[in-house]
């Protein structure tokens, strides 16, 4: 049995691409996460219709481009033009003055900015508007004659993630996708991988019990699994200074249970399929994308719509990533997700009790 | 670079073949020559080096040095015209298990080039010889395996090739399935077709027109087997390749 | 080329011979199409408010009626701060916003007044969106307080806002067709590879690799049969984004089956590339994988390409999905035309012969 499970770890460390790849995504990921991905506005390029290019007009759009959010995207000379220039893709928005700007502006008119804009992507459209709607008010208050107006000041403080950084709420995902990924569908496929080169059979006529056997081949995973999440949350550490506010051996001790479960349902898939692609691609569609689309990931579940909340509370990683959440950015301690561990304790026992069924009725 | 009548020639000539992978020497000077329509045994034990030999005859991988010609053509440079005009039966699959038997022998024809028309009248041929018509829209997953080797070795010569090459065609079946495999051989041949078989059964041997024994990577003896069994004063082709695997460093 | 013919053949039966595949190949994607275009979305439903109002002043009250009011806010708590703040941990409250004493008085008298908005800021860019919002809000009050303060008329501007394309700003209309692209990437980069290398695996591949075949054929008729199917799915999905959700279809539909076969060409080069490069399906599954994760992230799916750094919109040069992404986009929501999208097209399509040509060549009959 030592020797089927040594034979397991060489077979999978020989194997230096998938080692590479499996070591490397994560860190790739965690990378892109923290230097490349947001939802910030940067660079966002705007296209001014400005008729009457006055001194507010012209302060108003200095301003704007001073902000860090905008850059000039060139002049239109009507609203006609806003169409076309969307079509083409490089301005997401149009600010429009209308005329003689700095006129009416004094003679109290209420002149009108128009902010259009591409919202074919809804979110930056909305931070857009938000923005440059703010730095406009902002601005025309500053030429308002009269020093003592009181007004609201407000502050603005961020707990958590003082800085805004978007690797913070990745890194716990990253770790429950790579652990889905090693634990599950590894397992799945280089179980399903026996069967496919018929070696399983060789396999269950040996003196080993069909536990050893699958047990032997995913124990290399759990190990890979968790020296590769250990080596995420030091790279995120160290490179972006994402904590671990809480205690790290929680946090370990709950990763074992959810490699656990997620070993179960690899094995559980590998009962299913017949051969690698069958189990690669149900271990692709039912686990990794809705891991990362429906766990609250990247996307919150609670803005999603009742019926796919409903859903995602099927899915363990959903749990898992509130669990590590909380244990790293916020610190807390098992009083406040021993109600998420409970559920990932129930889903692993199921999952493990339906595999050894199907295991058992595969064989007969 | 004019190919030669095969009538004058010999099918397959190899002069000082070598084949190395690293430092490891898997194919040590063969020098060998095969006749038309000549059934000519590769025998070995496993991993003397027989897999690789025919891998290089085939067009498959190169040589690291020698002179070989297959069909007239030479191995460096004109292996897509060798293909041409060879058959080849793999170790491991040669069948798709998830077709039929029809649309396997449909497909292969296919790669060939053979008309729809021919590929239907040779199908239908090769199943009533082997008297399983009706087991045409069958597939191959569920047949036995004396069946499936029957039948990829039906698919390597529908297409008339001159030469087809068998790698250890009869591994796993029983002894009289294996004479049914070797009847096959021998109507080939008689056809004209010229076989070169590898197999570890040494007495497969008997039913080849001449043997060659490879041990280590060298071919240690080359004759009919009526004269080997004189040469080494044996009574079958068993004790004939005891003697000379007795030298043998590199068996499993 | 007929023996093209032959292997698009025997690929096709062995496609929809697989049991297991079927589904997996039709029904799953659409089923996923369905389910996550309403789960992927960055807009804020609601935000949690607890109110800790240390001032209980008419000032303060009003300024809390702001929210209120609003229906994007729910106030789900007050009292302390101390206890807003252990809502918060519980993951109960999203915001907090503190009025100390003494708020009311100095407005009275004429002094800026401040207050505190703690966001649980975990997930940065909904905290920073729904700052935004609250910021908004008090710029309301601010204005009443300015507008209540003097008689005369100050001069202002009117800010208005217009939202084209999509004026309810639902976040469907921008993610289904992004994940339409997904869907037909997983197929094209990943089922068109790993069937090469399962040949390989199995070891079929030395039965074809023996035959006068060229390679040239033999790619073409491994790659054909998923193309098609792709394409398929690509239209199914759009049936499926245009009656379930809506989704407007401004613009030409040959022009995106056009760019779609392009993309294809491209991405399904990739996954035989790295097919060439692998020996079993599982490392070319992991590799494939990691490519396409990287590339994913990068294409604008889900974050916005212009949010990314210059280094990384340059290596979205070598992206084929940050193009296809794009342009679909385009193309559905905006109207886009030929002329809008052709050199993204053709250094997509420059592309997809370059990574082809290199397939091709990696790929050896004979070892």
């Amino acid at each position: 049995m030592k020797r089927f499970i040594i034979k397991e770890f060489l077979h999978i460390f020989r194997d230096i691409r998938s080692m590479v790849i499996l070591f490397g995504m994560p860190v790739a990921q965690v990378l892109l996460f923290g230097f490349a991905i947001s939802n910030e506005v940067r660079d966002v390029h705007v296209a001014i219709v400005d008729p009457s290019h006055d001194v507010i007009t012209n302060a108003i759009v200095q301003k704007m481009f001073a902000s860090g959010y905008f850059l000039p995207g060139g002049e239109l000379s009507s609203s006609s033009e806003i169409e076309e220039s969307f079509r083409q893709g490089k301005n997401k928005m149009v600010v429009v003055f209308s005329n003689d700007f700095a006129t009416r502006f004094q003679r109290g008119e209420k002149p009108s900015v128009q902010l259009i804009a591409d919202a074919s992507d809804p979110n930056t459209a909305n931070l857009l508007v938000s923005y440059a709607g703010n730095i406009i008010q902002n601005y025309s208050r500053q030429l308002i004659i009269a020093p003592n107006v009181p007004v609201v000041n407000p502050e603005t403080r961020m707990l958590y993630n003082p800085a805004l950084k978007s690797v913070y709420m990745f890194v716990p995902g990253i770790i429950t996708v790579l652990l889905m990924l090693v634990s599950a569908m590894m397992t799945s496929i280089s179980i399903a991988r026996e069967k496919e080169l018929g070696t399983m059979e060789v396999l269950l006529v040996s003196p080993l019990k069909p536990f050893h056997i699958v047990a032997g081949k995913v124990m290399p995973y759990v190990l890979l699994s968790f020296i590769n999440a250990l080596s995420i949350l030091a790279l995120s550490y160290t490179v972006f200074g994402v904590p671990v506010n809480g205690s790290l051996l929680l946090l370990l001790a709950e990763s074992i249970l959810f490699i656990l479960l997620a070993l179960s349902l690899g094995i559980f898939i590998s009962t299913i399929s017949n051969n690698q692609q069958t189990a690669m691609m149900l271990s692709m569609f039912a686990l990794m994308l809705p891991t990362i689309l429906l766990s609250g990931f990247i996307f919150p579940v609670e803005n999603m719509p009742l019926p796919l909340q409903i859903f995602s509370t099927l899915m363990p990683p959903r749990w898992f990533i509130i669990i590590v959440k909380s244990i790293m950015l916020k610190g807390t301690g098992i009083a406040y997700f021993w109600k998420e561990t409970l559920i990932l304790i129930v889903m692993t026992i199921v999952f493990i009790v339906a595999s050894v069924k199907k295991f058992k009725i595969r064989l007969s | 670079m004019t190919t030669t009548e095969l009538a004058d020639r010999p099918v397959i000539m190899a002069e000082n073949l070598v084949k190395r992978f690293g430092s490891f020497v898997a194919n040590d000077h063969l020098n060998f020559n095969v006749e038309k329509g000549e059934i000519f045994g590769f025998l070995g034990a496993n991993g003397a080096g027989k897999t690789t030999a025919i891998r290089i005859l085939c067009g498959l991988s190169k040589p690291t040095s020698g002179k070989i010609m297959v069909a007239g053509y030479d191995v460096y440079t004109q292996t897509e015209k060798i293909k041409k005009h060879i058959g080849y039966m793999s170790q491991r699959f040669s069948l798709y298990e998830d077709l039929t038997i029809a649309e396997n022998f449909r497909f292969y024809g296919g790669i060939y080039e053979m008309r729809p028309q021919n590929i239907k009248q040779v199908t239908a041929e090769m199943l009533s010889k082997l008297e399983i018509s009706n087991l045409a829209n069958t597939i191959i997953a569920s047949l036995p395996l004396g069946i499936r080797q029957k039948l990829a070795f039906s698919v390597a010569i529908m297409h008339r090739p001159e030469i087809v090459f068998l790698d250890e065609p009869t591994g796993g079946v029983d002894p009289i399935t294996r004479r049914q495999f070797w009847e096959m051989i021998y109507e080939a041949a008689a056809s004209g077709i010229t076989v070169f078989v590898t197999t570890h059964y040494m007495d497969e041997a008997e039913y080849c027109d001449r043997v060659s024994i490879m041990v280590d990577g060298r071919i240690e003896a080359l004759d009919t087997p009526a004269n080997l069994r004189k040469t080494y004063n044996a009574a079958g082709m068993n004790e004939v390749f005891l003697m000379l695997a007795r030298k043998a460093k590199n068996t499993d | 080329m007929r023996i093209i013919f032959y292997i698009v053949q025997k690929e096709f039966l062995q496609v929809f011979r697989n049991r297991m595949m079927l589904p997996i190949i039709f029904v799953i994607p659409i089923v996923q199409l369905l389910i996550l275009s309403f789960a992927v979305t960055f807009e804020i439903k609601n935000i949690n408010l607890y109110i800790s109002d240390g001032d209980h002043s008419v000032a303060s009250r009003r300024l809390t009626e702001h929210f209120r009011s609003s229906p994007f806010y729910r106030i789900t708590g007050e009292g302390s701060t101390a206890s807003g703040l252990d809502l918060v941990q519980k993951g109960k409250v999203h915001q907090i916003i503190e009025i100390l004493p003494g708020f009311g008085k100095k407005l009275e008298t004429g002094l800026p007044a401040d207050i505190l908005i703690v966001n649980d800021a975990i997930n940065g860019s909904a905290a920073a969106l729904m700052n935004a919002y609250t910021l908004q809000i008090v710029n309301e009050y601010n204005a009443g307080i300015v507008a209540s303060f003097n008689d005369i008329q100050q001069p202002a501007a009117t800010v208005n806002w217009s939202f084209w394309f999509n004026p309810q700003l639902d976040y469907k209309t921008y993610m289904v067709p992004g994940i339409l692209v997904l869907l037909v990437t997983i197929i094209g980069m990943f089922l068109a590879g790993m069937n090469v290398v399962r040949e390989k695996e199995i070891g079929t591949i030395e039965q074809i690799n023996v035959t006068p075949i060229r390679k040239y054929q033999f790619i073409a008729g491994k790659l054909i049969p998923f193309w098609i199917i792709a394409l398929f799915e690509l239209a199914v999905g759009l049936i499926v984004a245009k009656f379930a959700f809506h989704i407007p279809i401004l613009g030409n539909i040959f022009l995106i089956f056009l760019i779609a076969s392009v993309y294809l060409l491209v991405v399904m080069s990739i996954g035989l590339f790295l097919s060439t490069v692998t020996n079993t399906q599982q490392q070319s599954m992991f590799l494939a994988w990691f490519i396409l994760v990287i590339f994913i992230l990068m294409s604008g799916l889900f974050t916005p390409v212009e949010s990314m750094p210059r280094w990384a919109r340059t290596v979205n040069v070598v992206n084929p999905i940050a193009y296809f992404i794009a342009m679909i986009r385009m193309i559905m929501l905006k109207g886009s035309g030929f002329q809008n999208i052709a050199n993204s097209l053709a250094i997509l399509s420059g592309y997809g012969v370059a990574i082809l040509s290199l397939a091709v060549w990696r790929y050896r009959k004979t070892t």
